[in-house]
């Protein structure tokens, strides 16, 4: 690990003036940002520290419905704040089926959302990087690649986000509150994401210095809790990131689909919104066929890209399950093993 | 006393100690961390080393900026190639069976990735570890080989440690020609690293030419031996202590080159050194297991009786040493085939020399065999536990010589039972639940040698009554602490809570090795043995005495037990211990034992452990997500000293079998040959919500051959058998027959 400066700003301003300097990065929690540092793969030369500054601890419920949330809030006080659970299933559910308990205890809002790719070429630092270095290249590319992108993805990178948390709320349409140099601004938490161009991979929306103060969850995201599930495949019963993961929100009535929201995760370097497979749905009966059309018309742009060809397949079929369940409806209690697909309808594990 | 051992003494009442589910004696202290591991060692005046590593596979270290590295604050040295203080053996020297080549800064050349190319030693971890990066060194690289394809392959002279390479028994083309049915498939099984959760480390200090070191090992006194070696001293001037390893499974038997670099290091700069190897530099110098290619070809006639098993295995190791998984050996001692042939091969490759890892060869080997016999069953149209029944092998298969035990019959029946096997289709994708889950049932065999090794041992009758017993044991969470006091309060004839025990360091009596599942088997028959012997010397005092109540009645004529020694015949004649000691006028009274395998009985008989594991998993039908659901375990290996730790070590080893099947790989990328996954995030081992409902039976077994005790292991049984019940099941539930380990998602997919 590089030496580096440690400050501890008192207000997002100063906090903000801090992080501006070329080389300097926000600590919240550091599960994610230490190990990197530990392993090389980044080395600020200045560390914000932000898990002290006030009035970003708070889940606000806002007039209309919407909610404002901290960006140091931890990832499982939010999970279990009831109101914010009870609103946004999905969002809760993959929050409780990320990383391990320890970790959610510790992780922040902010840090899951800003967290970086998985990606062990950009872990290494010995490998070629285009998004931790830009213009070196990307190892991945005819490298170990079983788990990237398979979705958005450019020559230049075939990274994939691996957040959990994002997937149901880019599904949801949240949106990030940012303050930076140039004061505050907002952007929808999608953007937060860009996909690879042919030639760069960058890491976030951000512009230098800024800082992710709060998410915001829009007054409509909560008229889709009785139908808003997430499921994702991974490769042990918990702690493991996912090989594909899909959020699925529906809004039904008399039968019809009036509004649904789709979302993948794990396949692309964003969260990966599927509006043309929530436009086929809109108005659509709740059927295994429907929603397979719709899994067709999401995945109709993917292509591998390396050994990760089975992925297409998989995605395609964790949508038509994930809108199934969906379809089926939130289940009364969080189920024991949060979007798993070992979960009976009662929410009881399966095999306990 | 003989360096075989004799069976029980009678004067010793069996079982007081023994048998009894104690909880492990070091418990308080490992929960409230107050146990010492080596890393946990800081001497006055200590100083921190941290390995720098390369980045590269194969070829040589062209510069190091060791002026920027030493320019850091708190840099004490740097350790290169250039200035390495000589060794008094080449490292690259094999010597010995477990001597292993290894790298310590003899020279620039790099061998695999991870490889030590310097050692920074520094005021802190911090100065040394930014030192060590500051080396930024420069290569000159050459191709790495990576794959089966890539490197060289050759016919090894031997496999695991020294065994023979190749074997045949029997006429396989008779066997071929006999068949009815057959089966030829092949299997692959990954590298696979020990990840012990108590990091390799050592703190090492120079007193003169006297050398003390904390390093957690599992062969306390043959290691202190190869330490003297390397720096020419004599071993007893080597003090090793190691009272408990957070796990080993085979990785700390074995000699690493950071710990000569850190003891060269202590010489050098005169202060002791502490180096605690980070988890990513665990992959490469300290051993792992090496992959696996293995192709079987199995013959049965019309009623599903084998006629010939072809095992052929190709393994990989490095570049410039050999560790040869032995997997085919699996098939020589479970399965009755008039013809067995087993061949290895090795293929050389760009990565750290692979070692024993839990039930090496027996892990792997188990299984593809275990999966060969189950598509072998199919092709017979039989239920697969028919199946093995009907290829029940009454003799060892390999040497037609007869079991010294087994109770695999009784395994089979009493796991079946308890799992409820019986009624299971033959056919896969035939049973859902009640959430639509494909459900799938499968069994494997388990099976693993009943070795000894050799060990001494001292127990001393104290003035009190009661008894120090001492060995050189190794605890690595097994137990040892506990079962092996407890087989020495038998072989005393005291209650356990009399007897202080003293294990885990070099000036002890040779506890000999804890591997390959013989180590309670072992050092746990030269404590009785020094037990039984010094109560042979307290008979003899009180029936010399003419006051003793017990005079004239010989050793044979007494029993010890609760402390006292009874006549046999006359239980109101009775002395205690120490009443005999004090009216003997003798302080202590000491006595030696041995243990080891008695050759007469080697020679004659096979020893074997044996076992059952049935699985049951289920299978999402379109996601391919799996889950083990339940596992039962019945196992036959003699006498068991402590049922609840032997149940522990059995569960351990059946969830590291899940581990096998479903988790574990380790990943190199193919042009560089780092590894991609060197922490415990990538390198995925089960966690609890992957550990199923599970059952091992204890299944009664009385072995009079294996040693006097009865005594076999359990250590590493439990992995066998295991990898291919699960993997079994897996078809059962889907019809797809994964032919890699571990069994991805994408496997089922397709
Ligand atoms: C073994 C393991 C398994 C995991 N499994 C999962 C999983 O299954 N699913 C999942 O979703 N996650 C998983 N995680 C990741 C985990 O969710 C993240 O590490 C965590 O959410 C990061 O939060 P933090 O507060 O520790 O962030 P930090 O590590 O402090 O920061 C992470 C990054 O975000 C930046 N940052 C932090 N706060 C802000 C802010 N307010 N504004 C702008 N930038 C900011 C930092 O500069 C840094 O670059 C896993 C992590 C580990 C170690
Ligand atoms: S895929 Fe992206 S993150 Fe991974 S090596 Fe390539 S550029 Fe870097």
């Amino acid at each position: 690990m590089n030496q580096f400066e440690y400050l501890r700003p008192a207000s997002v301003a100063e906090a903000v003036a801090a992080a501006s300097e070329p080389g300097a990065a926000f600590l919240a929690a550091g599960t994610n940002l230490l190990d990197l540092m530990k392993l090389g793969a980044l080395r600020p030369s200045r560390l914000v520290d932000v898990t002290r500054l006030p009035e970003l601890s708070n889940v606000e419920q806002l007039d209309g419905g919407g909610f404002r949330i901290g960006a140091l809030v931890r990832n499982a006080d939010l999970a279990r704040e009831p109101a914010f659970a009870a609103a946004f299933p999905s969002v809760a559910e993959a929050l409780l089926s990320g990383a391990s308990a320890q970790l959610r205890n510790a992780a922040s809002v902010g840090g899951n959302l800003m967290q970086h790719t998985r990606c062990a070429y950009f872990q290494d630092p010995a490998s070629a990087c285009n998004r931790r270095d830009p213009g070196t290249g990307c190892d991945a590319l005819t490298g170990e690649n079983r788990s990237h992108a398979v979705l958005g993805w450019s020559n230049a990178c075939i990274a994939t986000h691996p957040s959990d948390f994002s997937v149901p709320l880019v599904a949801l349409d949240a949106v990030v509150e940012i303050a930076g140099p140039d004061g505050r601004r907002e952007m929808a938490l999608e953007d937060l994401y860009p996909l690879p161009d042919a030639h760069r991979a960058p890491e976030s929306g951000l512009r230098p210095g800024e800082m992710v103060v709060s998410l915001r969850l829009p007054p409509e995201a909560a008229s889709f809790r009785a139908h808003a599930r997430y499921l994702k495949l991974r490769e042990r019963t918990s702690f493991a990131f996912a090989l594909v993961s899909a959020a699925a929100a529906l809004r039904i009535e008399d039968g019809r689909i009036l509004q649904a929201r789709l979302a993948l995760g794990a396949v692309a370097a964003r969260p990966w919104r599927a509006r043309a497979a929530e436009a086929l749905l809109f108005g659509a009966v709740p059927s295994a066929e429907n929603f397979g059309r719709a899994a067709d018309a999401a995945l109709a742009d993917a292509r591998p890209s390396g050994d990760n060809g089975f992925k297409i397949e998989l995605a395609r079929r964790v949508i038509k399950r994930v809108l199934l369940l969906a379809a089926d409806g939130t289940p009364e209690r969080m189920p024991a093993l949060p979007a798993s697909a070992f979960n009976l309808e009662n929410g009881a594990v399966a095999h306990v | 006393m003989s360096d075989t051992i004799s069976p029980p003494s009678t004067h010793v009442r069996m079982g007081s100690s023994r048998g009894q589910p104690l909880t492990r004696r070091d418990g308080l202290l490992k929960v409230t961390g107050t146990a010492t591991f080596a890393a946990d060692n800081n001497p006055q005046g200590l100083v921190h080393a941290v390995v720098a590593v390369s980045a590269i596979a194969r070829g040589r270290v062209a510069s190091l900026d060791v002026t920027a590295a030493k320019a850091h604050p708190g840099v004490i040295e740097v350790i290169t190639p250039a200035n390495r203080p000589p060794l008094a053996i080449d490292p690259d020297q094999k010597t010995g069976l477990f001597g292993f080549r290894f790298e310590a800064l003899q020279n620039d050349r790099v061998r695999y990735a991870k490889q030590p190319i310097a050692l920074v030693v520094a005021e802190t971890l911090e100065a040394a570890t930014e030192g060590a990066r500051l080396l930024s060194p420069t290569y000159e690289a050459e191709a790495a080989r990576m794959g089966f394809d890539d490197g060289e392959r050759y016919d090894p002279p031997a496999i695991g440690i020294g065994a023979p390479t190749n074997f045949v028994r029997g006429d396989i083309a008779a066997g071929h020609a006999a068949a009815v049915h057959s089966i030829k498939t092949d299997y692959r099984t990954p590298a696979q690293y020990h990840n012990a959760m108590e990091p390799h480390a050592i703190v090492a200090e120079w007193d003169g030419d006297r050398l003390t070191i904390d390093s957690p090992n599992q062969a306390i006194v043959m290691s202190r031996g190869l330490f003297a070696g390397y720096f020419g001293i004599p071993a007893e001037n080597v003090f090793l202590r190691s009272p408990f390893l957070g796990g080993g499974f085979g990785s700390k038997a074995i000699m690493p080159g950071p710990y000569i670099l850190a003891i060269l290091a202590a010489r050098m700069l005169g202060r002791p050194v502490k180096l605690v190897l980070p988890r990513d530099q665990m992959y490469g110098p300290v051993g792992h297991r090496g992959a696996t290619e293995q192709t079987l070809r199995l013959a049965m006639d019309a009623d599903g009786h084998l006629t010939a098993l072809e095992h052929h295995a190709t393994a990989q190791t490095s570049s410039f040493d050999e560790f040869i998984e032995p997997a085919a050996n699996a098939s020589h001692n479970l399965y009755a085939s008039p013809a067995i042939e087993t061949r290895q091969q090795a293929v050389r490759v760009d990565i750290g020399t692979p070692g024993p890892m839990r039930a090496p060869g027996e892990a792997s080997g188990s299984a593809a065999l275990e999966c060969a016999i189950d598509e072998a069953a199919l092709a017979c149209g039989l239920d697969s536990l028919e199946f093995r029944l009907r290829n029940y092998a009454e003799t060892d298969p390999a040497s037609g010589k007869p079991f010294s035990a087994k109770a695999l019959r009784e395994c089979y029946s009493r796991g079946a039972e308890r799992f409820g096997w019986a009624g299971r289709p033959l056919a896969p994708r035939q049973m859902r639940d009640k959430a639509g889950h494909l459900v799938g049932w499968g069994m494997g065999s388990a099976l693993f040698p009943a070795p000894m090794f050799m060990a001494e041992a001292r127990a001393t009758l104290r003035a009190d009554g009661t008894a120090l017993v001492e060995t050189a044991g190794a605890d690595m969470g097994q137990g040892a602490w506990t079962a092996l006091a407890q087989i020495a309060a038998d072989g005393l004839g005291l209650d356990i809570e009399q007897v202080e025990f003293r294990s885990g360091a070099s000036d002890l009596p040779d506890g000999g090795v804890a591997g390959g599942s013989g180590h309670t088997a072992t050092a746990g028959s030269a404590l009785y043995n020094a037990g039984t012997d010094a109560i042979a010397k307290l008979a003899e005092l009180a029936s010399s005495d003419p006051d003793s109540p017990l005079f004239g009645s010989g050793n044979a004529g007494v029993e010890a037990r609760g402390g006292r020694l009874y006549h046999r015949e006359d239980e109101t004649r009775s002395q205690s211990y120490a009443e005999i000691l004090s009216r003997a006028g003798v302080a202590t009274l000491e006595g030696t034992g041995k243990g080891g395998r008695d050759p007469a009985q080697a020679e004659a008989r096979a020893m074997f452990s044996h076992g059952a594991v049935f699985a049951e998993v289920k299978v999402d039908p379109d996601l391919g997500q799996m889950r083990v659901t339940r596992l039962v375990g019945a196992f036959a290996a003699g006498r068991i000293v402590n049922p609840r730790l032997a149940t522990s070590q059995l569960y351990g080893g059946m969830i590291w079998g899940l581990s096998f099947a479903l988790h574990e790989e380790a990943i190199h990328d193919r042009r560089s040959g780092r590894p991609l996954n060197a922490d415990l995030a990538g390198y995925h081992i089960p966690v609890h919500a992957d550990i199923p409902a599970m059952d091992a039976i204890l299944v009664d077994e009385d072995d009079p051959y294996v040693n006097g005790l009865g005594i076999k292991g359990v250590g590493e049984i439990g992995i066998t058998g295991t990898v291919g019940a699960i993997a079994n099941a897996i078809w059962h539930a889907t019809g797809v027959r994964a032919h890699r380990f571990p069994i991805r998602i994408e496997d089922l997919i397709a």
